[in-house]
């Protein structure tokens, strides 16, 4: 097929651009372009209408109107509709969970055993998997990706770029969060523990009284040379940077029981906690306020049967009325759709009354905020990464096109989708 | 509940009296209903702007512009002026309700029908009207060579799969069957391990129908000679006979073409579903004038034989000249976000008449049900959607929804509406349980 050969000619142009990184200036004209920038009083920014986003170096160099933005010759000019900050997806597995589902590319859980935060999800993550050039061809640049919720403490997330050759040219943050899943679908198999969820806290609880003993032991090590420091252990080492507060444990709790379950863990362990999924948080927006939980919000579209049975579409609306910080994520299926796509599921927030602005949010600013990377990515600021979507229409309207995407000033893909 | 006697007889007096009101209010079948004033596509033809739909007795009465249709005197006159009027939406592959078909004992179970095991009072079932659908195919998995026979259910209320049967003119219930190739329907045995032996066993099992037919043929009306009864073989009989539509999951290339091959040694009427790797044998598909019920999903792969799906799918179809359906396969994608799945059609190059149809006149037509249904034409059944705009914008809501005139969707009414946005209580499971008033019913 002739757009197949097209497919493999870009790739191959994608490829030997990566190389010229940061040595093009591109300019690109919208017609609008929603920086996603806040103004001092923390309101978004009125989109700029007839703007460019000039980018040098791989950064973006100057955002403004037309007229205000001068473009040196030979840049590289690229013209959309719309233009966006390139999108975050603030939950994903993609590159360790496969398009095919098969065995051999499904690397995001690990079964043998309910506790494993040493998982280093770097380790697993298929740079080359397909499911990364597809949230990329719709705008995606950023995806907050690793271990699938399904044990107790099932292993670690990391940050990547939807771009490069290898996990190193791709990593954006090398170490992100670590995975907990509260709640039945935590539950062990085949009869292994935990099968309740009194067990689950009891576990976690445990587990953290020994990484609690373990930190103290270094901190001795530390302040008395006399005192000898523990032998290396790799899942204490994980679970100590969670006690130092260096990150957050993110716990995906759907139900009512498994979102009062982390709140108490959050109190009790005294740690950062971002909460994901989270389909029934709606009964619990105090407390998240008067904790500083922030929250993944699951995809708008996740099937409302099982642990999603009482999502609803509103609760974003909801929960940005309330003032809670929210995110969205594609979340984890065990089937079909191997990912969701952010943009799509943001959409259906903002059609189920979510402001334009808070949700286009939800995928750039606010989920740099949540992910602490909005030094570089998120809205489009002078200085910031030059990663930029680009659209003939409202990104959210289902027949609008992504046409194009743009990661550190590299077109990473210009066919529309 | 204990009720004094005193109040229990005012109770029984005044209830039948309440229900009648509720009857009158609730349905349209006493005396005609005119919707005035919205954007109407009755698919069969043109857009109508500023149109009118008159509706009687559960049928479409007349319809046209606001200058061309006669409103009935003593027609309630309903404004839905700044709204849009579509046909119900029709699925042609479902699993609301999680009707299953036949059990792990045999690949060949034709025997067996969803009507048997499909839970009317599911959340599944209040989604689809939210969404906007007033007929399914409600079929069985695929993970059998022939699962067994599929029910139609229009989207009416009420407590038992009885009340949402379509019957046939001697008072069968309506339906199809069900069957699947490729890598689902293949495990350990009996079941087949391979794609040959997979047409093999059902070259087999048709072999076996095509006798059993001779004997019935030959025996003339006997009893004396009639073969015993066989549930199996008068199924696949029903199919030979073209009676019950074989509704095929088939996903890649070479099997789509293996139940065309199937289907012209053995003369049954054949719809394609899901039909993944369709962009590949268009032409093929369009020289066996086979129709295609298609699913849109979000990405592609989920399984190696699903890995080349893709959402130009629709258009490649429409283009070849294909009859192209989409389909929901709920719980696979949202019956309340039917419409998104022709959006993303239109989005991917098909046209959005041929998208709209595909959602409505089509899948009538695949199911053989489009001479009552599909389409806004006057005689046929008053299912349709009142929708607030454009079919293909995200931000359009479905608003109402009617079967045979009544309405089963209501945007404004809190119990429906927690079904089309969903909230504590719009579970599945509530249904189950003991307590409450949803789970009492």
């Amino acid at each position: 097929m002739k757009f197949q050969v097209l497919l493999i000619l870009g790739l191959a142009l994608a490829g030997f651009t990566a190389d010229l990184a940061g040595q093009q200036t591109i300019a690109i004209r919208g017609e609008t372009i929603h920086t996603m920038a806040r103004q001092a009083d923390g309101q978004w920014m009125e989109p700029i209408k007839n703007g460019v986003v000039l980018i040098i170096d791989g950064k973006v160099a100057a955002v403004g109107p037309a007229l205000a933005v001068e473009i040196p010759d030979g840049s590289r000019v690229i013209e959309a509709a719309v233009v966006t900050p390139g999108l975050i997806d603030s939950r994903s597995v993609v590159g360790l969970a496969g398009w095919l589902n098969y065995d051999h590319d499904q690397d995001q859980l690990e079964q043998s055993s309910p506790m494993q935060p040493e998982l280093d999800a770097r380790d697993a993550y298929n740079v080359r998997e397909p499911l990364i050039e597809w949230v990329r061809s719709l705008g995606v640049t950023t995806l907050h990706t690793g271990h699938a919720p399904g044990q107790l403490i099932s292993g670690q997330t990391f940050i990547v770029k939807t771009r490069g050759d290898n996990v190193d040219q791709a990593v954006l943050k090398s170490k992100a969060m670590v995975v907990c899943t509260l709640g039945s679908s935590g539950f062990g198999s085949g009869g292994k523990s935990p099968g309740t969820r009194a067990k689950q806290m009891a576990m976690i609880r445990q587990e953290f009284i020994k990484a609690r003993s373990y930190m103290d032991k270094i901190d001795a090590a530390q302040a008395d040379e006399e005192k000898e420091a523990p032998a290396r252990d790799l899942r204490n080492e994980v679970l100590v940077e969670i006690l130092r507060g260096e990150r957050p444990l993110m716990i995906t709790a759907h139900g009512s029981v498994d979102i009062q379950n982390a709140l108490r863990l959050q109190k009790e362990l005294q740690i950062k906690v971002v909460l994901e999924g989270a389909s029934e948080c709606y009964d619990y927006f105090d407390e998240l306020k008067e904790q500083q939980i922030p929250v993944i919000i699951h995809p708008t579209m996740m099937r409302a049967s099982g642990k999603g049975q009482n999502s609803s579409m509103e609760t974003v609306a909801k929960m940005v009325a309330a003032g809670i910080p929210v995110a969205m994520g594609s979340g984890y299926e065990s089937y079909v759709p191997k990912t969701r796509v952010v943009l799509w599921e943001a959409a259906i927030a903002c059609a189920y009354g979510c402001p334009f602005n808070d949700a286009l949010g939800l995928i750039t600013a606010s989920a740099a905020q949540l992910l602490g990377i909005s030094d570089r990515v998120g809205s489009l600021e002078v200085g910031k990464d030059g990663d930029v979507a680009l659209y003939d229409g409202d990104p959210f309207e289902y027949t609008s096109h992504c046409v194009g995407t743009v990661i550190d000033g590299v077109v990473v893909s210009d066919q529309p989708r | 509940m204990h009720i004094p006697s005193p109040q229990r007889s005012l109770l029984l007096l005044v209830a039948p009296l309440l229900l009648i009101l509720l009857a009158l209010s609730s349905n349209l079948h006493a005396d005609s209903t005119a919707f005035i004033g919205a954007t109407i596509y009755p698919v069969s033809g043109p857009v109508i702007e500023d149109g009118v739909m008159v509706v009687r007795d559960g049928k479409i009465e007349s319809i046209g512009a606001r200058s061309d249709v006669v409103i009935p005197s003593g027609a309630t006159k309903v404004d839905s002026s700044g709204k849009t009027i579509i046909p119900g939406l029709i699925c042609t592959h479902s699993h609301i309700g999680m009707g299953g078909g036949g059990d792990g004992s045999d690949p060949i179970q034709p025997e067996c029908w969803t009507l048997d095991s499909v839970n009317v009072r599911s959340a599944s079932v209040e989604r689809a009207r939210a969404g906007g659908l007033t007929l399914v195919n409600q079929m069985p998995g695929s993970g059998h060579l022939i699962s067994g026979r599929t029910t139609y259910l229009k989207l009416r209320r009420g407590g038992k799969v009885d009340d949402l049967l379509i019957r046939d003119a001697s008072g069968w219930p309506m339906g199809g069957l069900k069957m699947a190739n490729g890598t689902n329907s293949q495990r350990a045995a009996p079941f087949p391990g391979t794609r040959a032996k997979s047409a093999a066993l059902v070259r087999g099992a048709y072999i076996k129908a095509q006798e059993y037919r001779a004997k019935i043929e030959k025996a003339a009306g006997d009893p004396e000679k009639m073969p015993e009864r066989d549930l199996k073989l008068e199924a696949l009989v029903e199919a030979l006979e073209g009676k019950r539509i074989v509704h095929h999951h088939t996903h890649r290339h070479d099997d789509i073409l293996t139940v065309l091959r199937l289907r012209d040694e053995f003369g049954f009427q054949v719809v394609l579903h899901h039909v993944s790797d369709a962009w590949k044998v268009a032409k093929e598909i369009a020289e066996a004038k086979a129709p295609c019920s298609i699913i849109v999903i979000d990405s592609p792969g989920g399984k190696l034989e699903a890995r080349d799906i893709q959402m130009e799918n629709g258009m490649i179809l429409e283009q070849a000249g294909v009859n192209v359906s989409f389909h929901t396969d709920d719980w696979i994608t949202d019956s309340r976000l039917f419409l998104r799945s022709a959006a993303l059609g239109v989005r991917a190059g098909m046209t959005r008449e041929g998208a709209l149809r595909a959602l409505t006149l089509s899948g009538a037509e695949m199911l053989g049900l489009e001479d009552r249904t599909g389409s806004l034409d006057p005689g046929k059944d008053a299912d349709f959607a009142i929708i607030s705009g454009d079919p293909f914008s995200v931000y359009t809501k479905v608003l109402e929804t009617y079967v045979e005139g009544t309405r089963v969707f209501d945007l404004s009414n809190p119990e429906h509406r927690l079904f089309a946005v969903g909230g504590r209580g719009a579970g599945e499971d509530q249904t189950y349980q003991c307590c409450g008033e949803r789970g009492g019913q």
